[in-house]
């Protein structure tokens, strides 16, 4: 177990430093950047230079950017706050855009395995003809769709609930943008429920576990669960991305002021640090998931717990 | 069965003989793909979502062709005029009237049809809609080619030659895993012109790891069996058993894999294009649409729900199509 | 003394519905087991086999369907009271709190498959003692010890404490055995037991069911298309083709005395070293598809000694003595006197020679 931690730390950290190392090498050679304006003198350069330590070599350069990133210093934005800090910037907006992810995963994820494990186990009648069909569509039906619906529909013509997300009613206001969210998810996680599910279900060591007279609710629960549920966290990290993904355009239709709404923003303003920044967030949450999920899967599955201890007759 | 009321004939107890005692009866002479198409016929969602995709393909292809506008033909005397269809107003729908409004009328453009409207600019949304569906389509057919050339080459080579060659590349793939596709296709949009091309960049970057890893795990399972022992006996060389011995047993389930990952990048582009990354004006792409739609969302909706459902449909078909597919190819038949 | 009946089937008949029709795997199996006695059932994939023990569990597949026939059980059960129950009669909860696991218990094929890849070895054998005697958990720790033992499984408490990935393929089956024996069966059934595992790990296995049979005097009930294994530990065999049984008998009886064509085929085209034939015979065909409704003998198209009278009626039971039962016209007294091919007549004379 010591060992895949540490191999799931290192390929967490050579990760985060290929990322950092493929920004770094947009930030020094990519057009349009301050560090390359055309319109700069020779003279004006230099003094840039000098004042950034452009002059020194270029891994001395990116270790220092790397040390800079890790330590929160983001750098500033130059053209949606001129000079602000980046972290500042995102200070707030971090909270909201990982709040709204964690809504709707939380929201997602149970709804999505008790779908899946209910259209399994009711295998071929109306109830899982129903999930089935509801959950086609959520994995093909784009989230906006879903929002545009629920606008028209809860803000528009019944006027239940805000279109537009306020921090004031941080509640209220994220219901939708969080079921919208949040579909996709469950829509998936039911889909490869039901078809864990049903495999487990038809396997050996169900039929063993049958064979030995024991109830249906022991079956379930006991024997067939558990099985389940261990493939169904390889699709987190899918999920994840499409929650992360999802949110850009969530937070664009909801108003929602978090780190999607400031990628667009820096992306439309050519805002290259900013852009830099956010997508340096992005990948560290993801990066940070998906060692998370890499150690929960260690801690369920007894298969990768134990790698040792075998003997042969 | 009672052996006192059987009647026996004469030569009941001579020897048949039969002459075709020793040929091996096939009970269906069935090919693997007839077997699958067949299966496929059965499956009345992957029948709909065929339909589907071909319409939407000849739709396409034909609509902008035949059509009398242009994409960025404005015209500013149709302005947002809500879609009216011949034959369908007299029902009540798509009659060009909005809110109770008569908007043909009101502008005094009455016998001229907008099958799905007009946007802001007096743009015919019939054409645009079909020329945004022929990028999602380009897309589509992007990702296949990225899967089946980049995705399966990899993850077959990788589980073929195992060892060290397997493990740098696995790692590979877990780097390039490890960075959020959002993340890469920023950085595209940054370095490239927004476009089509930074997109297509992004499926050949990211687009097939999905693929790989199926590949490579149906490689790993087929690669021990002994057919392919005795076509390396009889001294075959790896890319001969590559793609002549082990490639056509598992191609079933790389087409299912590619299938799926259709939908996927076509949303890639439909999300991009959303948030104001997506292809560049004077082209436009569903997303495209959807996003421009939605400025003028509560007045007017059809702009943007037109296109949703258009793509909707199509994400739905391909889903569908998928799903059949993979049931059809796959038959886990634990029918005893 | 008079034998004790443990098991009687009659007339059973099972179908299948699949999406391309009703399969009628089990065509009338009529078969009796004693206390303390094995026997086995053979035949090739898709005979039946499985599906009769399937049966006999209660366990037959969402798709399956009982049409006729009983399959009479007797037991004592826990007040010490002598049951005879029909279990085709019993609902499948009853089925599942009184009979499976508890008096009738199954070994499955494939050892690598049938153990819960994420429970340890120790709870999946107590488990079931724990559910149908309510037994404390530190008793059935006791018992499951003693059984890991009984098995031949050295170590067993730190065994008990293993997940079944960590544990080799012999080993596997004999906590599979040890399972199946955790709430003393009366009737242990061994599908395959042995084909999954090394050759050399076969034997042991086989020899640790015997073992046990003994000492626990339980009846065993194989199914398996391995006539090597037959000869080793069976005392009775039926022979199934297509859904019946086409000869049963005692294993001295269906080994040197076989009179069906298809048991002539099955005995033929087994390995053996001491006969010098370059060619092993197979049986010519496949097994029917029993989509089709059969007419007359089903094995008549692949008999090269069969009767006119196989393609129009099927053959009834022959008694030929002892316990030895044949369903084949050839055994009919008007039917041409057809002996077996020369090389088993060989074999089989072989065979007697060493044993005398």
């Amino acid at each position: 177990m010591t060992k895949y931690v540490l191999k799931r730390v290192a390929i967490s950290a050579v990760t985060l430093l290929v990322i950092l190392f493929v920004l770094y090498l947009m930030l020094e050679f990519m057009p349009g950047t301050p560090f390359n304006d055309e319109k700069l003198t020779d003279a004006q350069r230099l003094i840039i230079e000098t004042k950034y330590g452009l002059n020194r070599p270029f891994l001395v350069r990116f270790v220092d950017y790397v040390v800079m990133m890790l330590r929160g210093d983001l750098g500033v934005s130059y053209s949606i706050q001129k000079n602000m800090p980046i972290s500042q910037m995102l200070d707030a907006r971090l909270w909201v855009s990982i709040r709204l992810g964690l809504q709707a995963i939380i929201v997602g994820v149970p709804v999505g395995i008790v779908l899946g494990i209910v259209s399994a186990l009711k295998k071929n009648t109306w109830i899982d003809t129903l999930t089935s069909v509801f959950a086609v569509l959520g994995v093909s039906i784009p989230n906006f769709l879903f929002a545009m619906l629920f606008i028209l529909l809860f803000s528009k013509t019944l006027n239940w609930l805000p279109s537009i997300f306020m921090l004031q009613k941080p509640f209220v206001s994220s219901i939708m943008p969080t079921i919208a969210l949040s579909l996709f998810s469950i829509a998936q996680i039911a889909r490869f429920t039901r078809s864990e599910m049903v495999d487990v279900l038809g396997s050996e060591y169900m039929l063993l576990a049958q064979s030995k007279g024991l109830s249906r609710p022991i079956l379930i629960f006991r024997h067939a669960l558990r099985n389940t549920l261990i493939p169904v966290i390889t699709v987190m990290a899918p999920l994840i991305v499409g929650v992360m993904t999802g949110s850009l355009v969530i937070e664009k239709m909801f108003s929602i002021p978090g780190i999607g709404q400031l990628l667009t923003m820096g992306i439309q303003a050519n805002d290259y640090n900013v852009v830099m920044a956010c997508a340096f967030i992005y990948s560290l949450l993801y990066v940070i998931v998906m060692f998370a999920v890499d150690l929960l899967y260690g801690v369920i599955d007894p298969r990768i717990r134990l790698v040792k201890g075998g003997t042969n007759e | 069965m009672s052996n006192q009321d059987t009647v026996f004939l004469k030569d009941d107890f001579q020897l048949a003989h039969r002459k075709d005692l020793y040929i091996d009866k096939v009970y269906e002479n069935q090919s693997f793909w007839k077997d699958v198409a067949a299966r496929l016929k059965e499956n009345k969602g992957a029948l709909v979502g065929l339909v589907c995709i071909v319409i939407i393909i000849l739709l396409a292809v034909l609509a902008p062709m035949l059509s009398e506008y242009t994409i960025n033909g404005v015209n500013v005397a149709h302005q947002s005029l809500p879609p009216k269809v011949p034959g369908l107003e007299q029902l009540g729908i798509f009659n060009g009237m909005s809110r109770g409004v008569d908007v043909y009328a009101k502008k005094g453009v009455e016998g001229i049809y907008y099958l799905f409207g007009t946007d802001e600019l007096g743009r015919d949304l019939w054409l645009r809609t079909w020329s945004g569906t022929r990028v999602s389509l380009i897309i589509a057919a992007a990702a296949v080619a990225v899967d089946m050339i980049i995705g399966m080459t990899y993850g077959l080579i990788s589980g073929y030659f195992g060892g060290k060659v397997d493990m740098v590349m696995q790692r590979i793939v877990e780097i390039i895993n490890s960075i959020p596709t959002l993340v890469i296709a920023t950085l595209m949009l940054i370095v490239l012109k927004p476009g089509i091309v930074p997109i297509l960049f992004v499926l050949i970057l990211t687009g097939w790891i999905g693929m790989s890893r199926v590949a490579r795990a149906q490689m790993l399972k087929l690669k021990e069996q002994e057919y392919v022992l005795a076509s390396k006996t009889l001294g075959a060389g790896n890319l001969r058993i590559i793609f002549k011995d082990i490639l056509p047993n598992i191609i079933g389930q790389l087409i299912i894999m590619s299938m799926f990952s259709i939908p996927n990048a076509i949303f890639m582009e439909t999300t991009l294009s959303f948030i104001g990354l997506g292809i560049p004006a004077p082209n436009v792409s569903l997303g495209v649409l959807i996003s421009d739609g939605f400025k003028s969302f509560t007045v007017a909706p059809f702009m943007t729900l037109i296109p949703a459902v258009v793509l909707a449909v199509l994400m739905l078909s391909f889903n569908l199509l998928a799903d059949g597919l993979k049931e059809a190819l796959d038959p886990t038949m634990k029918e005893m | 003394m008079e034998k004790e009946r443990v098991l009687s089937i009659r007339d059973l008949a099972i179908s299948f519905k699949t999406s391309n029709g009703i399969v009628n795997a089990i065509r009338g199996v009529r078969l009796d087991l004693f206390r303390g006695e094995t026997i086995a059932i053979v035949g090739e994939s898709g005979s039946g086999k499985s599906v009769t023990v399937k049966a006999i569990m209660g366990i037959l597949s969402g798709n399956g369907f009982v049409n006729d026939g009983s399959i009479i059980f007797n037991y004592t059960d826990e007040n010490g009271e002598k049951v005879s129950q029909d279990l085709l009669k019993l609902s499948n909860r009853e089925m599942q709190h009184k009979i499976c696991g508890k008096h009738i218990a199954m070994v499955f094929q494939d050892p690598m498959t049938s153990l819960n890849p994420t429970m340890t070895i120790g709870k999946q054998i107590m488990e079931g003692m724990m559910y149908h005697y309510k037994v404390s958990k530190a008793e059935a720790y006791k018992k499951a010890v003693e059984l890991l033992e009984e098995v031949g499984i050295t170590d067993p408490e730190k065994r008990m404490k293993n997940y079944p990935h960590q544990l080799s393929g012999g080993m596997r089956q004999r906590v599979v055995i040890a399972i199946a024996l955790a709430c003393d069966p009366d009737i242990l059934i061994c599908d395959e037991p042995t084909t999954a595992l090394d050759v050399t790990i076969q034997a042991k296995i086989l020899e640790l069911i015997k073992e046990i049979q003994a000492k626990k005097n339980i009846s065993v009930i194989y199914i398996t298309h391995d006539l090597g294994v037959v000869a080793k530990v069976a005392d009775y065999v039926a022979v199934m083709y297509a859904g019946k049984i086409i000869e049963k008998g005692s294993v001295d009886e269906i080994f040197y005395d076989p009179r069906h064509p298809y048991t002539w085929g099955l005995l033929s085209s087994m390995p053996d070293v001491n006969t010098n034939e370059e060619v092993l015979y197979t049986i010519p065909g496949t097994p029917p598809n029993l989509l089709n409704k059969v007419e007359g003998d089903a094995f008549a198209v692949r008999n090269e000694y069969a009767l006119n009278i196989d393609f129009r009626l099927e053959p009834p039971m022959f008694n030929v003595g002892g316990k030895h039962r044949v369903s084949s016209w050839l055994l009919h007294e008007d039917a041409p006197k057809v002996e077996m091919p020369l090389t088993l007549r060989h074999r089989i004379d072989n065979m007697l020679k060493e044993d005398e």
